[in-house]
């Protein structure tokens, strides 16, 4: 049984301005103790998606869809059931996420004397073998200490603790390492990796840096604006993209084996949602868009698990001719 | 912190120094003589009026006189009341008290009433109940305190006949007369104090709650009270409890009408008696003492900022 079924989830959000569409359709799986990366540009809805699955979405938030933790649909009383417990975050932003009122340990001990019913002095212990085991040295004096006073790695290894104390069946990870320097967050993500092989948790893994998703990911969901443009298991997306956007941000990704860092990007911005293209929404800054592309693309399955969006794929023949 | 202390009192006495030159060279334009009002009956003979002058320094220079005065008040000595006949410093500690537990009780009503409102009207943001919550405190902070003060004597006096309408019974004499005697005294004082406090919370309380850690408790699985009752009010009370003492200060410096309404032998009474009677060493004593304790209650106040606050704390 998959750790996570998100089938059609669609995200309206009513604003002054009128309603925008954050999120149309989206479908994907988790197994248990598989790792599957959400990538695209900001603004596509990556958050959105993490925080409708954890119920956790603005008051102006209208959602439709089905998401299933273990086979159980997640209904807004089991998600508020399922926090913390069964479901997890970590979120981008490791220097204002954890409470700069409270020290560390008493951060991840809240969740133990919750979830577990521990006394004070138990939950701090768990805490504290917790911090240890996300590799805090000294991790006693650490629990100890208030947000503060530790390095931007630091707290998000706190996050993780906290995050990971009650054994979760699910953890999303939004842009874990974005804010951090890259020894750190080739650290992070390794620890990541190492506790899912340990727990079995299921991980999504948010991220805009597909260097990441190649090391970290087992299948990865490509999106767009709101949409999925391609889906694959991660070695097929990176072997054979098929979708114009997929095939944009490998080349925007840097390339560290080729010793410079390349970074090209794809030309213009993502569309304002209020006011999409309509047909396929990458369609203004595609180079390979036709008259077609006016007409919405279907999800279409090219090879087992890889699924593009795009009236072109497979793009193979069109390059080659 | 030692030293942080050490420029905090480097900062205090050039403060007070300043504060003690005013009250001195102001004194010199209220109008009348003091030497007249003390001499009553006898105004009219030269010979007593030059005597008064002599006795009280005020046939000497401004500046002796100041410097006579600093000088004692450095030995601890705030000089006589020209009119009670009573050393200044122990006028000032008879009346203090009576003011102090005026403060405190409105201070109490303050909090217990702002605080939580300002939560609330945070936590309904936007919806009627905030509106309802926000409009109260308008009133209450637009609503003239003798005005509030006369309609409870007229309702809780007059017309009920619950309360006692003035007047004061000291704690240590009778508790629940006492209580009895200034309640409504500071219940006026504490709407006052109450409506600031809210508007603080409530923007405290909104700051906080849209920072991420109120996000990360969610996701931890919190209920929403504890989200909000501990996550969000921990942080928002930071400065709200700065502003408590400040607001505490002004309660113990600024009865003075209400203490007249209600006829409380308070700070307020005597300072206006004193003044009204040209009682100048009672109107130097008390102007310097609520200084001291507005310093004293501002120099509380960073340190409870410093003691709440982890990040100074620990700094
Ligand atoms: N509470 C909200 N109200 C209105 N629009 C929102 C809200 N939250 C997110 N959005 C919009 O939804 C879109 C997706 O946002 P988000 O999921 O945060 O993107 P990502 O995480 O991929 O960068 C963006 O256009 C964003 O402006
Ligand atoms: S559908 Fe058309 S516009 Fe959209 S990605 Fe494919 S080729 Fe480009
Ligand atoms: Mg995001």
């Amino acid at each position: 049984m998959n750790a996570l079924d998100v089938e059609g989830l669609c995200i309206d959000f009513h604003t002054e301005r009128g309603t925008l569409r954050a999120v149309d359709r989206l479908s994907f799986s988790v197994a248990p103790g598989r790792t599957l990366a959400i990538v695209g540009e900001s603004g596509c809805g990556k958050s959105a998606t993490a925080l409708a699955i954890l119920g956790l979405l603005a008051e102006n938030a209208e959602t439709s869809g089905r998401i299933s933790l273990a086979g159980q649909a997640l209904t807004p009383q089991a998600q508020r059931a399922a926090r913390g417990r069964e479901l997890a975050m970590i979120f981008q932003e490791p220097m204002t996420s954890l409470n700069p009122a409270f020290t560390a340990g008493e951060q991840v001990a809240e969740a133990l004397r919750l979830h577990e019913g521990l006394n004070p002095r138990d939950a701090m212990q768990r805490a504290i073998a917790m911090l240890e085991r996300v590799r805090i040295p000294e991790a006693a004096r650490r629990a100890k200490q208030y947000p503060h006073q530790l390095s931007g790695g630091m707290r998000q290894r706190v996050m993780i603790a906290i995050a990971l104390a009650c054994k979760p069946k699910l953890l999303i990870a939004d842009e874990p390492t974005t804010a951090l320097d890259v020894t750190v967050q080739a650290q992070i993500l390794a620890l990541l990796d190492e506790l899912k092989r340990e727990t079995g948790t299921a991980v999504v893994l948010i991220t805009h840096d597909l260097g990441v998703v190649r090391d970290h990911a087992d299948e990865v969901v490509v999106m767009y604006a709101g949409r999925v443009a391609e889906r694959a298991p991660t070695a097929q997306l990176f072997n054979q993209p098929e979708h114009p956007y997929t095939i944009g941000l490998l080349g925007a990704a840097p390339r560290l084996d080729s010793r410079r860092a390349r970074l090209a990007s794809i030309e213009g911005t993502v569309p304002d949602l209020r006011n999409p293209p309509p047909g396929c929404r990458f369609a203004p800054r595609c180079p390979f868009a036709l008259a077609a592309c006016e007409a919405l693309p279907a999800l279409a399955e090219l090879a087992p698990g890889h699924w593009v969006a795009c009236h072109r794929a497979p793009l193979d023949a069109v390059i080659a001719a | 912190m030692w030293l942080w202390l050490l420029r905090r009192l480097g900062q205090v006495i050039p403060t007070l120094l300043i504060l003690s030159v005013l009250v001195f060279g102001l004194q010199q334009l209220m109008p009348g003589d003091p030497a007249l009002i003390l001499a009553g009956e006898e105004r009219g003979d030269a010979q007593v009026l030059a005597q008064i002058r002599a006795e009280l320094m005020l046939d000497r220079p401004l500046a002796e006189q100041y410097l006579h005065w600093l000088w004692r008040v450095l030995h601890g000595d705030f000089g006589f009341s020209w009119r009670i006949r009573m050393p200044v410093g122990e006028l000032i500690l008879t009346k203090l008290p009576v003011t102090f537990q005026l403060a405190a009780m409105s201070f109490i009503i303050g909090v217990v009433i702002g605080v939580p409102c300002g939560v609330l009207s945070a936590v309904w943001r936007d919806r009627p109940a905030d509106w309802a919550i926000n409009g109260v405190a308008l009133f209450g902070i637009s609503m003239p305190n003798f005005w509030l003060g006369i309609m409870m004597i007229l309702l809780f006096s007059v017309q009920l006949g619950w309360l006692p309408p003035s007047g004061y019974v000291p704690l240590w004499e009778d508790p629940l007369m006492s209580l009895e005697t200034t309640i409504m005294p500071a219940f006026v004082l504490g709407t006052g104090v109450a409506s600031v406090l809210m508007r603080h919370t409530r923007a405290a309380m909104l700051g906080a709650l849209s920072q991420d850690y109120v996000r990360t408790a969610r996701a931890k699985g919190l209920s929403e009270t504890l989200v909000v009752g501990k996550h969000a009010l921990r942080n928002a009370l930071i400065p709200v409890v700065t502003l408590g003492t400040i607001e505490f200060g002004r309660l113990l410096a600024g009865a003075v009408l209400t203490e007249q309404i209600f006829s409380i032998p308070g700070f307020g009474k005597l300072v206006v008696d004193a003044v009204f009677n040209r009682d100048y060493p009672v109107v130097q004593g008390v102007v310097m003492a609520t200084a001291l304790i507005f310093v004293t209650l501002s120099l509380i106040a960073d340190m409870l900022y410093m003691a709440i606050n982890p990040r100074l704390r620990t700094a």
